[in-house]
């Protein structure tokens, strides 16, 4: 069996309020990431997704902190420690984050090499700029991109290489784990297959050792991931292989997921889109049932009134629901 | 078939030029269009393809440098600041970043006051203004009683999108440009706005032009579809024979790049 690269157990996390109320945006969440594997994390906006990925790095700053469980990378618990502690010796060298606009992060009046010093820097002063300069125009070689790159403003640079260049500064220490939190969202269809790409080579080359994806394109995940997990109002609702969660949803919120996507593919046309009606819950006041229940077409009156428990169908499969697969297709052909 | 009904924007030889001398840019190059009534175009093209400054020359937001856009067979005038307000009555957008679409100081009902003037309801009684702001927030699924006296920062990114929709409701433009309205929100928020947009087009039977680089997208909603390249239609036609049968490597490429589910996804192409 491959080793375990990062393994989370139960993680509960807490936005507080200024007004005192606690919101629980990450709600006993468990994963596991293997070596050289991916994984995806999809949902709706607002389902916390992105507070997850924070939580992962066990860096937290107010209003967001830690409540319980435990984050192990490679063996090692990192959860519940101080803050400067993780960011002086886990970011970057143990877990590494791209944050959703990350391109906007650049320092304009910086070169890019300047940042790849900082990083370096940040965690042993003693390397000098030559052998800076060394491992990043290697580094970039491999990844494909120009190393002239390196002495450019970011300015100079497009959208594009610009995401792909703050990957490649942002993995410069070769992290255990890399958090990529919609990384492409913002670039057109062929800049996004150029950073996909870069990805993919970082794994292959082993620059990182395992991936953790996140976005709200369910086409994307498939073609890039191995494992899909689907979050909704800070819980796991379904989480699999990618084929089977996206071509055999078993939540009836992952199915709705589904039918939202569209492909340019034949058959498309004239399809009907169903939107899944409503909002997510709000979490300061969550519900006592399932939390779906509001806006499940399949709804029955024992949803509003159980907490759902993960139901585990073996083999890294589970999802949360009371109904069996059997009952869905059922009340699905009902109409 | 598409011949027998009316055109409502055609443009020219449309050009524009941007910066002078060796730093020049043409960001648009003589393109060609006829945009029928109550037809949904697709404008496609990559990022820096001119697809935003054609719709924003449409608009009238930006002068062409050379060429000519004709309004219901009319060549369009807009030199003054009256017949510009009265163009933009029959030509609306909806654009990519909601957040930054409307004026901060101004609270909701106030934007949708605002729209009920410009069609010249501005005599109305207050009730049937009121009545008219309730319907065009029922019909984006807003409640309008929980609008009002908000600020547009506090809503959503998707509910924001949702107003701008319910500002076209009350204005009722005979085009409506949709540049990347649904490139910054979720998939699932997207079926939703996609749904109202196709709803209202049903209703009032406007012409619509997508500006997307999402070719799925464009596929999924458009009659005609039309390629932009470095400023150029490289390829234009029915949905289906642009889509389907690309004749370009430009469109193959495009629709290569795009993740897909049930076909393989090519990565060493790029």
């Amino acid at each position: 069996m491959a080793k375990v690269m990062l393994e989370v157990k139960d993680l509960t996390t807490k936005y507080v309020t200024r007004f005192g109320e606690n919101v629980y945006a990450v709600d006993h969440v468990s994963l596991k990431v293997e070596e050289g594997k991916s994984l995806g994390i999809s949902g709706e906006s607002g389902c916390g997704k992105s507070t997850l990925a924070l939580s992962l790095m066990g860096y937290y700053f107010p209003p967001l902190y830690y409540t319980s469980g435990e984050i192990i990378i490679d063996g090692k618990n990192i959860s519940g420690l101080d803050p400067d502690v993780v960011r002086k010796s886990i970011l970057g060298k143990e877990i590494a984050y791209i944050p959703q606009a990350a391109m906007n992060a650049l320092n304009p009046t910086r070169r890019i090499i300047h940042f790849i010093e900082d990083v370096i820097h940040a965690h042993d002063p003693s390397v000098t700029k030559k052998e800076i300069l060394a491992l990043a125009t290697e580094r970039f070689q491999v990844l494909g991109l120009p190393p002239e790159v390196l002495q450019k403003y970011p300015v100079e640079l497009s959208g594009g290489m610009k995401q792909r260049t703050v990957i490649a500064i942002s993995v410069i220490l070769s992290p255990k784990v890399l958090i990529a939190d919609e990384p492409s969202s913002a670039l057109d269809v062929t800049s996004q297959k150029m950073v996909i790409k870069m990805l993919r080579n970082l794994m292959e080359k082993g620059f990182v050792k395992s991936m953790i994806f996140i976005t709200h394109e369910l086409p994307l995940l498939y073609n890039v991931t191995d494992d899909i997990m689907v979050m909704y109002a800070g819980q796991i609702v379904e989480s699999g292989s990618a084929e089977e969660a996206v071509l055999d949803p078993r939540h009836p919120y992952s199915r709705g997921l589904m039918n939202s996507i569209i492909v340019p593919e034949e058959g498309l046309r004239g399809a009907k889109l169903a939107a899944i009606p409503g909002v997510p819950p709000n979490l300061k006041k969550p519900p006592s049932g399932c939390r779906f229940a509001e806006r499940c077409q399949y709804v029955t009156p024992e949803c509003r009134t159980h907490s759902i428990e993960l139901r585990e169908l073996g083999g890294g499969r589970s999802y949360r629901c009371i109904l069996s697969a059997e009952q869905i297709m059922e009340a699905k052909k009902n109409g | 078939m598409a011949d027998e009904r009316k055109i409502c924007l055609k443009g020219s030889g449309l050009t524009k030029v941007y910066g002078f001398g060796r730093n020049q840019m043409r960001a648009v190059d003589h393109v060609d269009f006829e945009f029928h009534e109550s037809e949904i175009i697709s404008i496609v093209g990559e990022s820096g393809s001119g697809k935003t400054t054609l719709a924003k020359m449409l608009l009238g937001l930006i002068s062409s440098t050379s060429g000519d856009i004709y309004f219901e067979g009319q060549k369009r005038d807009i030199r003054s600041q009256k017949k510009k307000q009265e163009y933009w009555k029959n030509i609306q957008a909806i654009f990519q970043d909601p957040f930054s679409s409307y004026n901060t100081f101004n609270k909701i009902d106030a934007v949708l006051l605002d729209c009920i003037h410009m069609r010249g309801g501005k005599k109305l009684p207050h009730e049937k203004k009121l009545e008219l702001m309730s319907e065009a927030c029922s019909f984006v699924n807003l409640k309008f009683a929980e609008l009002t006296n908000k600020y547009p920062f506090e809503l959503s990114g998707g509910q924001m999108q949702r107003l701008m929709i319910a500002r076209i409701f009350l204005l009722k433009p005979k085009i409506l440009i949709a540049d990347e309205p649904t490139s910054m929100i979720d998939a699932c928020s997207r079926a939703t706005i996609l749904d109202m947009l196709l709803a209202l087009r049903k209703e009032t039977g406007m012409t619509l032009i997508f500006i997307t680089h999402d070719i799925g997208l464009a596929y999924f909603v458009s009659d005609s579809v039309y390629i932009m390249e470095q400023g150029k239609f490289v390829e234009k036609g029915s949905a289906d024979h642009v889509i389907l049968h690309p004749q370009e490597a430009y469109t193959r490429r495009l629709i290569n790049d795009v993740p897909k589910i049930h076909e393989e996804w090519d990565l060493s192409t790029v």
